[in-house]
């Protein structure tokens, strides 16, 4: 099915050119080479027990069209990061600046993709996907057009009407992966899309997604647990410690791109692999 | 499918035909007199002598049962959507809604009465205070429990407070806000029972009152069907247009089919 897929993707590229042209179109207003610039962000919850420090001193940079991983133990305030960098929090200290402005606590700068799909259940897919066009106020029938082309794009063509529970888990997370995607925000941050889904799913999402990204060059960041799903992803990883999370290192992912599903068995991924377990050890 | 529609009708159509055979079979062996227990067939003939009269209470309390529920309802959604957004006010308010709530309405009706008259607005007040209840509860309960995960979503996209209630809590909360109308749509029915016991010349529940007093049983359960029948028919109404509004439930759907 993939290989399917795949043929598709190299037959609708003349098209693709077109779609990407647009959203290159609609952020022509982002000048600054960080997409995303973290300057010594503190941040603390008040717990039973005082209050509690979650975020201590994170600085990280994303340079646009650079896709960036997060990976840290879980509850080590990743999530927190991103209701930070989303607006729907304010640090204690330090700044957030999304394309050289500073955003601190406001909202409607970036593109989410959340952990489950949290696809509107009464939305049909193609009005799932536009959710991010239709809150910036563009009309829906212009749009609903645009996704369509999309949806053709990214293999779920025929499901332009259904609704989200006819779909698979992994067809879902696609469909949310859009919606993000076709907002008119140029930042994306993704909240460990693929960690509800099973195994195979999963691998098969990374390859699309990885496929995608490729094309069309986001910049992004990727929260994520597994250290294979961040060293095939991304172009940098921000190992983060354990709560209160700080910065313990950041890598740089030298492999090329195009990547492909192989580059696991790379002696050079392997070690890379195993310095970063050492690191979060 | 024809099939499975009788999987599904079929128990309870049974069950009841056989209750109203041991009726019957129970009124003519012990021979009970027709003032104490009617038999289903007596009850049948006298539907059929009067049912000329009866539509006439029928349709009075239909009217005042509807506009008191439609009254009811608005308020109560109105007010739900009103205190939704403002925790403070909600919360200083959600526990006299509730305290409005244990006043009888049969308590409620002699003072409605001596303030607004004897006209119709008594009982559609005492009819709209019943039904308010039930769907402003369930109405906030529904917007209140919204995903958490689709509000930071719109939230993070930069959704306007009314795009947030427009696009995701409003649509959220239909199957609460539907409950609710199914609860006062059952109280609506009975309200206006009640309401009709007081100070009135027709509907059904005066008609009741009057036949009580001649030891007419037989017309009496004629007026408790109808009833019966009313407040079916009111929840069916709801139901139909549930289902449509409510479209994307997958399992609901499927057993519907």
């Amino acid at each position: 099915m993939q290989h399917v897929e795949n043929a598709k993707f190299k037959q609708d590229n003349q098209q693709d050119v077109k779609l990407q042209q647009h959203v290159q179109q609609r952020d022509a207003d982002v000048d600054s080479p960080l997409a995303l610039h973290i300057d010594m962000v503190d941040m603390s919850f008040k717990g039973t027990k005082g209050r509690v420090q979650v975020l201590d001193g994170i600085s990280l940079s994303v340079r646009k069209g650079e896709f960036v991983s997060l990976l840290g133990p879980s509850g080590s305030g990743k999530s927190t990061l991103f209701h930070l960098i989303g607006g729907l929090l304010k640090p204690e200290a330090g700044d957030i600046a999304i394309h050289g402005k500073s955003v601190v606590g406001e909202t409607g700068h970036v593109s989410y993709m959340p952990q489950q799909a949290a696809l509107f259940p009464w939305r049909t897919i193609e009005d799932n996907v536009i959710l991010g066009q239709e809150i910036a106020g563009r009309g829906k029938r212009e749009l609903r057009a645009e996704a369509r082309e999309w949806l053709r794009n990214v293999g779920l063509e025929g499901y332009e009407r259904a609704y989200p529970h006819m779909l698979s888990g992994g067809m879902q997370q696609r469909a949310a992966f859009l919606r993000a995607l076709l907002s008119p925000h140029e930042l994306m941050l993704l909240d460990e899309p693929f960690s509800a889904l099973d195994a195979l799913t999963r691998s098969d999402m990374q390859r699309w997604l990885v496929e995608l990204w490729e094309r069309h060059r986001r910049s992004v960041l990727f929260i994520t647990h597994s250290i294979e799903e961040a060293l095939l992803l991304s172009d940098a990883i921000y190992v983060l410690s354990a709560r209160p999370a700080s910065v313990l290192q950041r890598i740089d992912v030298p492999f090329e791109r195009p990547r492909r599903e192989e580059l696991q068995n790379d002696p050079k991924f392997l070690r890379m692999k195993q310095d970063i377990q050492a690191l979060l050890r | 499918m024809l099939r499975r529609k009788f999987v599904q009708v079929g128990p309870p159509l049974v069950a009841v035909l056989l209750l109203l055979i041991v009726w019957q079979v129970t009124v003519s062996v012990f021979d009970i007199e027709k003032w104490m227990l009617p038999s289903p067939y007596d009850i049948v003939q006298e539907a059929k002598a009067s049912w000329k009269t009866l539509l006439g209470h029928t349709w009075a309390t239909l009217k005042l049962t509807l506009v008191g529920f439609g009254i009811g309802s608005a308020v109560g959604l109105l007010v739900a959507m009103v205190l939704h957004p403002v925790p403070i006010v909600r919360r200083a308010v959600y526990p006299l809604i509730i305290i409005s709530q244990n006043v009888p309405t049969i308590a409620l009706l002699p003072l409605l009465m001596i303030w607004f008259g004897f006209g119709l607005l008594p009982k559609i007040i005492v009819i709209a205070l019943v039904c308010f209840f039930p769907i402003t509860i369930a109405t906030m309960d529904g917007l209140s429990r919204t995903d958490r995960m689709m509000v930071d979503y719109m939230r993070m996209a930069g959704a306007s407070r009314m795009q947030l209630f427009w696009k995701l809590e409003l649509p959220h909360a239909l199957p609460s806000m539907f409950s609710g109308l199914k609860i006062a749509a059952a109280y609506s029915v009975m309200s206006a029972l009640v309401a009709e016991w007081i100070g009135t010349d027709k509907g059904i529940g005066h008609y009741m009152l009057l036949q009580q007093a001649a030891y007419r049983t037989d017309r009496m359960f004629v007026a408790i069907v109808i009833v019966v029948l009313l407040g079916v028919m009111l929840f069916q109404v709801i139901q139909f247009i549930e289902r449509r509004l409510i479209h994307w439930h997958g399992q609901r759907s499927t057993d519907e089919e």
